[in-house]
């Protein structure tokens, strides 16, 4: 019995800590199993000025920070592990971290997003030495020197704005001719002086043998390629659902976020629900999967009341 | 105890470089998250193998020489040394398996 769970939340972003605080009041003592980018990917944000409750804005790292804590102040067991194998076809499930064994009742599946790669020649290769995905994380190497950023949503102005704390110049490279972010955050970058934008412009290749020198950046009108030279590039391109673990065992949609039946979050296996941007391609905010993680610890409940009753 | 607590400019000579056996060293910062994931499977990693093999953190704030001779533009980033050379490097955070597939042709 000891190993056995009522709940076990893989993930720890807003929606598997927000789980975890209401499965603990609900004294179903659940287990936070929080994965290698623990925090998720508010903890690779800044300011955070649009969860309500922080009027002069929250920094992420402290936000996520204090959600852990509250969790914990309930009761909730939270490992720093990386969940590498769960088996669903069993009762109750099975959930491994390496050479660690659990069993749960219910399973709430928070595992976020993580950052989209461009996919194209030189960007493995260069991957920490000049290429990266996390402003926040690497920016600091570059002090003085020149940068390239990809995108054209929030993540991708976030990112610039950053950048300029240390870069001599950012520019920003867009496939388009507008910008998707919000409009408060593009009125911030084109009042930056340090910040560039290349509109219609995508990347064929990026350059370098031990550190990025360049890339070769392709006109989508006209088709004419050059090359700029840059002492880096940082993705901020969008995010994939991060459901390898689940590839075989629950049922995705065509872009791979977990299906979960509306307007709750159980997925395609009865007891595994599912919340937070794994699940969602649309609003992909804080509060939403907050919102949505709350929604997950209460199914989980409901089920263990009609499956187990009552825990 | 094959955990050798921390090395930095100073000392990267005689701790690592010098070292007659390898030593992973982890490259890290103290506002660098998945860094403070990282630390302690390094440490495991050091205990386990007992003599064979040191670890040592490196506070890339503080020394700024090492960080920039060994090129490193993201962290975390672990780079094993073996007869004062570089023979592999794990870049970001890796679950422990990962980073020991990513070092096992080098270490004994």
């Amino acid at each position: 019995m000891s190993d056995e769970r009522n709940v076990i939340v893989i993930g720890s972003g807003p929606a598997g800590f927000t789980a975890a605080l209401y499965a603990a009041r609900a004294d179903l003592e659940p287990l936070v199993l929080k994965g290698l980018e623990a925090g998720g990917q508010l903890m690779l944000t800044t300011d955070v000025e649009n969860y309500p409750g922080f009027a002069d804005g929250i920094i992420g790292p402290e936000l996520m920070d204090q959600m852990e804590k509250q969790a914990q102040r309930f009761g909730a067991e939270i490992l720093s592990v990386h969940v590498t194998e769960v088996d669903l076809s069993t009762r109750p499930f099975v959930v491994k971290a390496g050479d660690q064994t659990w069993r749960a009742r219910t399973l709430i599946v928070s595992t976020g997003a993580t950052a989209r790669w461009l996919g194209i020649p030189g960007e493995e290769k260069l991957r920490g030495r000049g290429v990266s995905a996390c402003a926040t994380c690497d920016g600091f190497f570059f002090r003085d020197r020149e940068l390239i950023v990809v995108g054209g949503g929030d993540t991708a102005m976030e990112e610039a704005m950053f950048l300029t704390k240390f870069a001599s110049k950012v520019t920003i490279v867009h496939r388009r001719d507008a910008f998707r972010a919000s409009k408060v955050m593009q009125d911030r970058v084109f009042a930056n002086e340090k910040i560039e934008v290349l509109w219609n412009t995508v990347l064929d290749e990026i350059l370098g043998d031990d550190a990025v020198v360049g890339v070769i950046a392709r006109d989508v009108d006209s088709g004419e390629t050059r090359e700029i030279a840059t002492d880096g590039v940082f993705m901020a391109i969008g995010h994939d659902p991060t459901t390898t673990l689940f590839r075989d065992s629950l049922a995705l949609d065509a872009d791979g976020y977990l299906v979960v039946e509306e307007p709750t979050t159980a997925t395609s296996v009865p007891g595994v629900f599912a919340a937070g941007d794994v699940t969602d391609h649309t609003y992909r905010q804080a509060v939403t999967a907050a919102g949505q993680g709350c929604k997950a610890a209460i199914d989980a409940e409901r089920f263990l009341t009609e499956e187990y009753h009552g825990a | 105890m094959a955990n050798i607590g921390s090395v930095g400019d100073e000392d990267f000579q005689t701790v690592v470089l010098s070292s007659e056996t390898p030593v992973l060293v982890d490259f890290w910062a103290e506002w660098c998250v998945p860094c403070h994931m990282v630390s302690p499977v390094v440490e495991e990693i050091g205990n386990e193998r007992g003599e064979k093999l040191k670890v040592a953190k490196l506070n890339i704030d503080e020394n700024p020489q090492a960080t920039r001779t060994y090129g490193v533009m993201s962290i975390p980033s672990l780079i094993l040394f073996k007869d004062g050379e570089e023979v592999a490097r794990v870049i970001g955070a890796k679950p422990k398996d990962a980073i020991l597939r990513d070092l096992s042709a080098h270490l004994s």
